[in-house]
């Protein structure tokens, strides 16, 4: 898990990567740089994925596979593992919290690598 | 606010209704170890509030004794997930004496990450909003019943 989360904080402008158990939104591995509060961003992504999921259901969209919201200050980076954002239950979600002028590619890259790894 | 958010000691209220929204739980009590209410939201019967707190205090002074035995400061918080609910019980110190929250959520509306998350704020607003300075009341067998009808009936209202 520590491996999956290395290649993902070794893209530049990454401040850290968490898996996170999309039922329960507690963090089940960490990296993180110092002030992210990763307790609160692992439970509010949890919940995110859970309304995401709902809606693209309701859409008839099928599973999402990658989000990315962008903020003034950074972006959050998220990729459902199996389960996590597709079934109604259990799974993990990637999580990366990135510089806003991150890489984007590079950065879905490892997260669906690392989503791969670990599930 | 919630229509079904009531405390029988007023300080409890913002919190407590700033708890639910953002953590969006189903049932909340606060109350002290010994089983009395100081605000509740979602309960519709007083029978309700009442088998819960007494639960509730029961599961704290259990886990306190546990604790004692194995010779532990108490345990902080405790949680417990079925198939479509969970529950999360949890105390702490303010300077109305020790308080215990019970919080009870359903799976597919909130996750025990967002109720422990918003647990921590609600403790921390309490804490702050808590009556500085005041004396602890013991509460008396004679006077258990008239406290307990009073509380029940600023709780639901009559």
């Amino acid at each position: 898990m520590n491996k999956a989360l290395d290649l993902i904080t070794r893209v530049r402008g990454v401040r850290g990567a968490m898996l996170v158990s999309a039922d329960d939104g507690l963090i089940v591995a960490e990296q993180l740089m110092e002030g992210i509060k990763g307790g609160a961003v692992a439970a509010l992504a949890a919940s995110l994925a859970g309304r995401l999921r709902r809606a693209m259901e309701a859409a008839g969209t099928g599973a999402s596979v990658f989000w990315h919201l962008q903020a003034e200050q950074g972006a959050l980076l998220v990729v459902p593992g199996r389960g996590g954002g597709g079934n109604a239950q259990g799974g993990i979600l990637v999580v990366a919290v990135a510089e806003p002028d991150v890489n984007i590619g590079l950065v879905r890259l490892e997260l669906l690598r690392a989503a791969e790894a670990v599930v | 606010m919630s229509p079904h958010t009531r405390a029988v000691e007023g300080w409890t209220l913002q919190p407590l209704t700033d708890f639910v929204r953002e953590a969006s739980v189903r049932l909340v009590l606060v109350l002290t170890p010994s089983g009395q209410v100081l605000a509740q939201s979602g309960f519709s019967r007083a029978v309700d509030v009442m088998s819960a707190a007494a639960l509730a205090a029961a599961i704290v002074a259990s886990t306190a004794e546990l604790a004692r035995q194995l010779k532990q400061p108490p345990f902080a918080a405790l949680s417990h997930q079925g198939p479509k609910h969970g529950f999360f019980l949890a105390t702490f110190m303010a300077d109305r004496g020790t308080l215990a929250v019970l919080a009870v959520y359903d799976l597919d509306v909130s996750s025990l990450g967002l109720v422990q998350l918003f647990y921590e704020q609600l403790a921390a607003d309490l804490k702050t909003a808590s009556p500085k300075g005041a004396v602890q009341k013991q509460v008396l067998a004679a006077d258990f019943e008239r406290e307990l009808t009073d509380s029940l009936n600023t709780l639901f209202g009559r």
